[in-house]
């Protein structure tokens, strides 16, 4: 069967269920990507240390910035017209039960308490996570951004109340907040049954059944 | 002449034949030729005026002609600085001017004027006896000759009347100026005659503005993109392109200067105002960048905070011509005993000692210092009292980031140490150049040439005197460099200091870090002195936290991994 008729949640013989669509996972990896190289250029720019050289940073940094728009203008698309969003509604009780799985049940070898479904594919502190990754770093950063990137256009009664320094400032906070979930998230991903088993679900959009505990 | 000829046979040419032999006419012609390229678009040849063939006994009688025909242009020139030598300081309301303006050069005109009003576009002004009113004391050649026109030093403003030895005694000879021949071959002010005085203020090329010197009269393109001749990919310009005159009134000025021109492009049959049309916005406008999506007009962004000068004149005296950055004159006085000044010349050629005058660091292609700048100066005169225990500021840029007419400018910041009265504290004027008894150069003896100087400016001395440090600071505004040679964004978007390499006057085109002293009114990215500490310290706390953790929580699965497979055994 090829795969671009697969349905989210289909189950093969094995046991594995398709998790991750072609879409989701082009876009994961390609903003990955992105981000990665903004983290690169944008602490460069900020003046952190010299990699490409601070011109170049710069056209860098906003060609990034372009292509990850255009990205989430198509993906935003994507989770409406799929109805994905409701990925991202919160769970709070579920998500303290994940706490204390991460903080405490996983060092006595408990199962992972939640099992991935096709219609709740993450589990609920990862759904928080990106909630608040939606909801606080990404306005954040792209509200500054953009307020950076159009320095130029800026009336003289926008100066007059705002200044490029507060900007620069908020832009800085929010790529702080991104460095700090990117180290997270990437850790994280390496707490399946086995250390690369979820980033090989992120690649093959198949997820394996948790093997059964002896 | 048949007018059906014309192009063949051009006036000239048929004139200097009829009047001189063929061998004569070729020998000068190319000369001729080279020294007064006829203005093709002007409607007047002025050297087929009857009145313009001379022989003229005096400069004057030059001017007289002039007149008969310009008729108003000596009572325009007396209504300005050119003539007047001063300047009502919109600032302050002081009357400066170089009558009476102190520098950390040649100090002061009085009692040197004979010497110094070569530069003077007049005849004759050696002393206070001058006759401002005169209208045939002014001096049309000086600016509008084509060649074959000097005034030498010392002449009081006159031009050289007599064949001069010169040294005397050694069989070299000076010629006299040929008046008629200037006179005919008259026309619109050259680069060449306006830095004929504004090259060698502070007595010699290059010497004071640092970004004016001869280099400019036959400027490449990377030293100068607009003066730069159109055949070398430059666009023509002399100095009357941008400093437009209007009844001889020209626009620009460095006490009074337009340090923002926050509009777009003058348009012809736009109103000016009070527009000066010297600024750079005059003709491209204060969003001249051109960027596309990649920049968004990043560098449009920056023409709200610095002047164009800032990035577009990388380094000044880029010509190979030197410009003086300090100056000493507490170490003057070396001599032969005979009245002969010691000198001594440093690797480059350049004087580095004058016994008359004392010691001086050259630069070449010297990094500017930037501040912030809105045009406004003061100036120090002798009415003035110095604190001789603090470098004198001999003039005074304001400007402050939030006035709303500010940008951060290019200088040059030239220091001086000169000669002040201990007991009165104030700058004195040394009598140095006129070739008398007392006169400094020739004498070796302050104490002299301050009592006439202080006699000629009408100051009381005290007889004693010392010597102060003193600072001038000039703008830098010419020799604008291609766009490929503008500063690039690193050399200020950088975390270094920039300083050393200010210190060792140039010689390193690409600086880091050149506003470093510029702390206020700009968020710069790139350097740490405009990050929010508290943030910095909060974020890389919180990197180092999400770090941590992933440590610790890895150890932790390792190690309890161990006993659940044990445990599961």
């Amino acid at each position: 069967m090829s795969e671009y008729k697969l349905e989210r949640g289909h189950q093969d013989h094995k046991g594995r269920i398709y998790l991750y669509k072609k879409y989701e996972r082009f876009w994961h990896w390609s903003q990955a990507f992105l981000v990665i190289f903004m983290l690169l250029t944008g602490f460069e720019i900020h003046g952190t240390y010299t990699l490409f050289g601070f011109g170049k940073a710069v056209s860098l940094h906003t060609l990034s910035a372009w292509a990850l728009l255009l990205l989430w203008f198509i993906t935003i698309f994507w989770q409406f017209t799929t109805g994905e969003w409701r990925q991202y509604l919160p769970r709070v009780k579920a998500s303290i039960v994940m706490v204390r799985y991460y903080a405490i049940g996983m060092f006595r070898g408990e199962p992972n308490p939640y099992h991935k479904t096709a219609d709740a594919k993450h589990n609920p502190l990862q759904g928080l996570a990106y909630l608040g990754l939606l909801q606080i770093v990404s306005p954040v950063i792209w509200i500054s951004g953009l307020f950076y990137l159009f320095y130029a256009y800026w009336s003289p009664s926008m100066k007059a109340v705002m200044s490029l320094q507060w900007v620069a400032w908020a832009h800085t906070a929010g790529a702080f907040m991104m460095l700090i979930f990117f180290i997270v998230h990437v850790y994280l991903t390496t707490t399946g049954h086995t250390p690369l088993a979820h980033i090989k679900t992120m690649i093959t959009g198949w997820e394996d059944e948790e093997p059964e505990k002896h | 002449m048949n007018h059906n000829n014309t192009a063949l046979k051009p006036s000239r040419l048929w004139r200097v034949k009829r009047h001189w032999s063929l061998v004569l006419m070729l020998l000068v012609l190319p000369f001729a030729v080279a020294m007064a390229e006829p203005n093709k678009n002007s409607t007047t040849d002025h050297s087929t005026f009857k009145q313009l063939q001379g022989p003229f006994k005096s400069a004057e009688e030059v001017t007289k002609v002039c007149l008969t025909c310009h008729t108003e242009a000596a009572k325009q020139l007396m209504d300005t600085r050119h003539w007047t030598w001063e300047y009502k300081n919109p600032k302050d309301g002081k009357t400066i001017g170089k009558r009476t303006m102190l520098n950390g050069f040649c100090i002061g005109d009085k009692s040197n004027q004979g010497f110094c009003n070569a530069c003077h576009i007049g005849y004759g002004w050696k002393d206070d006896t001058f006759d401002f009113k005169a209208q045939e004391k002014v001096d049309c050649l000086v600016c509008h000759n084509k060649g074959g026109y000097v005034k030498p030093l010392g002449n009081a403003g006159y031009p050289r009347m007599e064949r001069e030895e010169s040294p005397a005694g050694s069989g070299k000879f000076l010629e006299p100026v040929d008046l008629a021949k200037v006179a005919q071959t008259i026309g619109k002010t050259s680069t060449k005659t306006c830095g004929t005085c504004h090259y060698n203020g502070g007595g010699g090329d290059g010497v004071k503005h640092g970004d004016l010197d001869s280099s400019l009269n036959k400027a490449p393109k990377d030293l100068d993109v607009h003066m730069a001749a159109k055949d070398v990919g430059g666009q023509g310009f002399t100095c009357a392109t941008c400093h437009k005159s209007e009844g001889h009134k020209i626009a620009g000025s460095r006490i009074s200067m337009t340090a923002s021109d926050p509009h777009g492009a003058m348009i012809r049959g736009a109103a000016m105002g009070t527009r000066n049309p010297a600024t750079c916005q005059s003709c491209h406008g204060d969003k001249p960048h051109k960027q596309g999506l990649l920049r968004v007009n990043l560098l449009n962004a920056h023409t709200d905070k610095l002047a164009c000068q800032s990035c577009h004149i990388p380094a000044f005296a880029r010509g190979g011509v030197g410009t003086k950055m300090e100056w000493d004159w507490s170490k003057a006085g070396e001599n032969t005993g005979y009245g002969q000044q010691v000198t001594r010349k440093d690797a480059h050629g350049h004087v580095v000692y004058d016994g008359r005058k004392g010691s001086f660091v050259y630069g070449e292609n010297v990094t500017p210092e930037y501040l912030w700048f809105n045009g406004e100066t003061s100036w120090l005169t002798q009415d003035d009292k110095i604190d001789p225990s603090k470098t004198v500021a001999i003039n005074t840029y304001y400007g402050d980031p939030n006035d709303g007419k500010s940008r951060i400018w290019p200088i040059k910041r030239f220091k001086g140490k000169q000669p002040y009265d201990t007991e009165y504290n104030i700058l004195l004027v040394p009598h140095t150049a006129v070739k008398d008894d007392t006169a400094f150069w020739y004498n070796f003896d302050w104490q002299k040439s301050l009592t006439t100087g202080a006699q000629a400016t009408g100051k009381p001395y005290s007889g004693k005197y010392g010597f102060v440090n003193t600072e001038m600071l000039w703008p830098i505004t010419h020799m604008v460099a291609p766009k490929e040679k503008a500063v690039s964004c690193v050399q200020c978007h950088s975390n270094a200091n920039g300083k050393s390499d200010t210190a060792n006057h140039g010689d390193n085109p690409e600086v880091r870090g050149r506003l470093a002293n510029i702390t206020k009114g700009v968020y710069m990215p790139g350097r740490a002195q405009d990050h929010l500490s508290v943030l910095e310290i909060l974020g890389w706390l919180g990197v180092l936290g999400a770090i941590a953790f992933v440590i610790v929580h890895t150890i932790g699965r390792v190690m309890t991994r161990k006993t659940h497979q044990k445990s599961s055994d």
